[in-house]
């Protein structure tokens, strides 16, 4: 019999993994817990590829980065925004049911990624589901009892709009030395040093005040839109570009 | 194996122009590693080096006389989208190699870019009219988003090998790997047979 093997050996290989649990986060983002025949251990700020086949040969990729924590890696889950006019994240939503199939391959990428011994501080920029490879990291972070100085600024629309948010007001609470900023652009703050705007220099200069001294790591991740203002903030507060690693969320 | 309950969008037209697992879009999506550089005309200059030895350096009024080429192609990046028809202008690199003089001194070329990004092409890759250094798109500047003042322009590959805020060509010894070439990303990156990964 001859294997019908997609990808050369060595390379990272496709599987197939299992839908094992649905979880809706915000009116727009839902949770896909994936179960995988051949685990691997990622690093936080990863991403892994899916492939969805039409019956007629058609096929369509798209990456997602990883939410989960490295030390989760029995399962694994990815936050999906649904995009109303999308050829993919509308079949999530709308179609795909615990126990289905969905070809993945990972771990991949090797620039957005972060662990503890990496140290900071570490300053996290994040717009919407932006924030999913970021909760990698402050969940890894987390996990390992790293009490690494790191200040997560968070963009969203609305109070509700905010993913994973009790967990990250949770983990306020309980982790030495996180600090969460929540900016909201289309309601006011709902807590006093929260901010109800589109990031600007002003905001930007009192969040690098409170971390202990200048950011080592930067990540920043959201919509182009986003990601062009928070990074050209950063730079003008005087963190040095190559200090800055991006990613967007294209189509 | 197909996906339960998966047919699939905006597929129906020019599927044989679009390479497996791509999907056409009709914006034009930004992906970048970092802080978008902002480099004015004035302070712009690109050299040709073989090994470490620069061999030309051109400002923007020098690089602006140089022969224009333009070029339409359809571009797909590694990210899955595939954009048709984007129409360019700027050098050849074949135009670029004659005013320096040069015959090449290896088959193997970096690009290197203001924010310090790279990218390994091979030279085969980069002459007989198939890769230019692109300063105009659709018939405008191009922004600094998309990779202004100039980016390469190598749209028969991913389209990260088409370094953004390019500032130089190298000749290198060996195939050496670049900036995502060293974060996982396949050395060549040819789309249609979906090298995507290193190994793939």
């Amino acid at each position: 019999m001859i294997d019908p093997r997609p990808f050369p050996a060595g390379g990272i290989r496709w599987q197939s993994a299992q839908i094992v649990r649905i979880v809706p986060q915000t009116p727009r983002i839902k949770s896909f817990f994936f179960s995988l025949p051949s685990p691997f251990v990622h690093r936080a700020g990863q991403h892994v590829d899916l492939r969805l086949t039409a019956p007629d040969g058609y096929s369509a990729v798209r990456s997602y980065s990883i939410a989960s924590a490295p030390e989760d890696s029995d399962q694994i889950e990815l936050a999906i925004d649904r995009l109303d006019d999308g050829e993919v994240s509308p079949f999530f939503h709308d179609v795909v049911e615990v126990g289905d199939e969905i070809e993945l391959r990972g771990p991949l990428g090797g620039h957005f990624v972060w662990s503890v011994e990496d140290g900071g501080p570490l300053l996290l920029l994040g717009g919407g589901s932006g924030l999913v490879p970021l909760m990698a990291m402050i969940r890894h972070r987390r996990k390992e009892g790293a009490d690494v100085p790191t200040l997560l600024l968070l963009s969203a629309r609305t109070w509700d709009d905010i993913l994973y948010r009790d967990e990250l007001l949770e983990i306020e609470r309980e982790s030495e030395g996180f600090k969460l900023v929540i900016t909201l652009t289309r309601e006011p703050p709902r807590r006093s040093g929260d901010y109800g705007r589109r990031i600007d220099s002003t905001m930007m200069a009192d969040v690098l005040r409170m971390l202990p001294w200048p950011p080592k790591h930067v990540f920043i991740c959201g919509s182009n839109t986003f990601v062009n203002a928070a990074a050209d903030r950063a730079v003008e507060a005087g963190i040095p570009a190559p200090l800055v690693r991006t990613e967007r969320y294209g189509a | 194996m197909a996906t339960r309950g998966f047919t699939g969008k905006n597929q129906g037209v020019e599927r044989d122009r679009v390479p497996p697992g791509q999907h056409v879009v009709f914006d034009f999506p930004v992906l970048s590693a970092g802080p978008t550089p902002r480099i004015s005309p004035e302070r712009w200059s690109f050299t040709l080096k073989i090994g470490p030895r620069p061999v030309k350096t051109w400002s923007w009024a020098e690089f602006n006389a140089l022969p224009q080429t333009k070029m339409t192609r359809d571009i797909h990046c590694v990210t899955a989208w595939s954009k048709l028809n984007t129409a360019w202008e700027g050098v050849s690199v074949d135009d670029l190699l004659a005013d320096a003089g040069v015959e090449a001194p290896t088959p193997f070329v970096l690009a290197h870019s203001y924010d310090g990004y790279s990218t390994n092409v091979p030279l085969a890759d980069l002459a007989g009219g198939k890769a230019m250094i692109a300063t105009r798109y659709e018939g405008r500047p191009l922004e600094p988003d998309h990779g202004g003042p100039a980016r390469l322009l190598v749209p028969h590959l991913y389209f990260w090998k088409s370094a953004k805020w390019v500032n130089g060509l190298q000749f290198t010894e060996r195939d050496e790997p670049g900036f995502w070439e060293l974060r996982g990303y396949h050395i060549y990156g040819d789309p249609w047979r979906e090298q995507r990964y290193t190994d793939d």
